[in-house]
């Protein structure tokens, strides 16, 4: 088991009457993809601000690379990287100045030519941050966050807002960062991302983590299959255990009639069903 | 110390880079002393009006950069996200703000030398005698501006009313306080108001060092009232100023 690089035990935070966060735990290891999952207002953003050492916490102990981020200084600084939820930068220096700028401020800095690179911006090196399209200012975030080759990366809904192609753009470069042998603690609300990148989950509802597991012991919890068809013109959704059997009596059933099981559908369920499931409250 | 004077670097380039602050916070004063000389002829306080007149917007450069221009920076920055992505740095907060400060200092310091060139080039105001006691009288105006700068910030919640608050501060300040000519016909009241402002006893400070060939330690309560403001001004800044947006 490598060391962890975040360990967080009881961890409460509240703003006047509102606990945002309930007395959470996790451990995150050396060069883990760790992902925060979970709807607005859930608590992940001010799980991420304690970590990154911005806000102060009620309660717990909570240890990030050795430090108490409640109390670190400068060389806690020089080993993490943020990516901010909403942050820009000067529009009026360009892409290679903003990450010398921000190189300058760590003792032993990335090769800057090599961060622009690595998040894909060398065609804009010599660009204002003002004319890049939504996408690219959030690689210039990425970039930044790495200027100063921290042990630790936070991405904090590193992808909301994003199409479709610049959401796989941004997530290969995720990818790479973590061949990089970084540990990344992102968080996210979308679910195929926390899919796609992270090694392991925690589902947040309300302050509290309510699953914990990589994303294929979350959605192996269940053993349902959901069979959907319709019947007489109305939608039929059965969950089983047994969907060999279902499927036999189905189809052998509609063959001895000589007709099609209208809009037959098998799925196992995604992490997405486990996430609603999990997130929405009971009374549904 | 050379993270100061990195950032020193940066903030100059940041700064000069902008056109907005290039040409509003440095500019102005220029122009408006241009244009204010073309309107003013005849003597004020005894000397020709124009030497009064450069005295004056040497006061509301102090002003309208250190204090105007500095909340507008720090303003945006930090509604931006950009205070608050800094302090995810190594660089220490002190050292930034230090930084900041000191570059809109130099900005003012370059507006100074300037508006003296522009003096003698259009009007041939005389270069200042008591240079030491006029560095310093502007140094302490620019650092008691930069002060009350940094409490103001605390005050602004959004960028887009930031600049019509700042604004709303510095014009009445610098009419009330004789940058656009002197108040002695103003009624009772508002040289009342003006007098308790910090941009007043800055100007007289000035006036006195330019026109009168007075030092600086002559006149001691101005001096005080200066300070006086910029104590506060840091008190409120200590209390106010945040590196964060605010939320939503």
């Amino acid at each position: 088991m490598p060391a962890a690089a975040i360990s967080v035990h009881g961890l409460r935070k509240s703003y006047g009457d509102y606990e945002a966060v309930r007395g959470i735990s996790f451990e995150i290891a050396e060069g883990e993809v760790f992902g925060l999952l979970g709807p607005n207002g859930a608590g992940k953003t001010t799980t991420i601000e304690i970590l990154e050492g911005y806000r102060p916490r009620d309660a717990g102990e909570v240890d990030v690379l050795g430090f108490d981020p409640g109390r670190a200084g400068p060389s806690f600084r020089e080993r993490i990287g943020v990516v901010l939820q909403q942050s820009q930068l000067w529009p009026t220096i360009t892409v290679a100045e903003t990450h010398r700028m921000f190189a300058g401020y760590y003792d032993r800095p990335r090769d800057v030519d090599e961060v622009i690179k690595l998040v894909g911006l060398e065609e804009k090196r010599d660009a204002r941050v003002k004319t890049l399209s939504g996408g690219q200012k959030r690689r210039l975030d990425l970039g930044v966050a790495l200027v100063g080759d921290p042990d630790l990366v936070f991405l904090d809904e590193p992808t909301t807002g994003f199409d479709p192609a610049a959401r796989r753009a941004a997530w290969d470069m995720i990818r790479a960062l973590r061949s990089l042998g970084k540990t990344i603690l992102l968080t996210t609300h979308y679910l195929d991302e926390a899919e796609q990148l992270a090694d392991r989950v925690a589902v947040l509802r309300e302050g509290q983590i309510i699953r914990e597991g990589t994303p294929a012991e979350l959605t192996g919890g269940t053993n349902e299959t959901e069979v959907r068809y319709r019947q007489d013109g109305h939608e039929v959704v059965i969950h089983t255990t047994e969907p060999t059997r279902l499927l036999q009596e189905l189809t052998a059933a509609a063959l001895a009639e000589g007709r099609e099981v209208e809009g037959l559908q098998v799925r196992r369920p995604t992490l997405e069903d486990v996430y609603l499931s999990l997130t929405t409250p009971e009374e549904r | 110390m050379r993270l100061y004077r990195l950032q020193l670097r940066w903030e100059q380039l940041l700064f000069w880079r902008s056109r907005e602050s290039a040409v509003f916070v440095f500019l102005f004063p220029l122009l408006l002393f241009t244009l204010l000389t073309a309107v003013y002829n005849g003597r004020i306080y005894g000397r020709p009006a124009s030497w009064a007149l450069l005295a004056g917007m040497l006061g509301y450069g102090a002003a309208t950069t250190a204090f105007a221009g500095l909340a507008l920076i720090l303003v945006a920055r930090r509604e931006l996200g950009i205070l608050k992505r800094i302090r995810s740095t190594p660089l220490p907060p002190a050292t930034y703000l230090v930084a900041v400060l000191t570059s809109i200092m130099l900005v003012f310091a370059l507006q100074a030398v300037s508006l003296f060139v522009l003096g003698k080039v259009l009007k041939s105001t005389p270069w200042p005698q008591n240079v030491v006691s006029l560095a310093l009288a502007l140094a302490l105006g620019a650092a008691v501006f930069a002060a009350l700068g940094l409490a103001l910030t605390g005050y602004i919640r959004s960028l887009e009313g930031s600049s019509a608050i700042v604004n709303v501060i510095v014009l009445p300040m610098a009419f009330l306080s004789g940058s656009f000519g002197p108040t002695r016909h103003y009624p009772q009241a508002l040289r009342a108001i003006g007098a308790v402002l910090p941009l007043k006893p800055l100007i007289d400070l000035i006036n006195g060092i330019y026109l009168h060939g007075q030092q600086i330690w002559d006149r001691p309560r101005a001096v005080a009232i200066l300070i006086a403001w910029g104590i506060f001004g840091m008190a409120v800044a200590i209390r106010k100023f945040r590196w964060e947006p605010r939320e939503g």
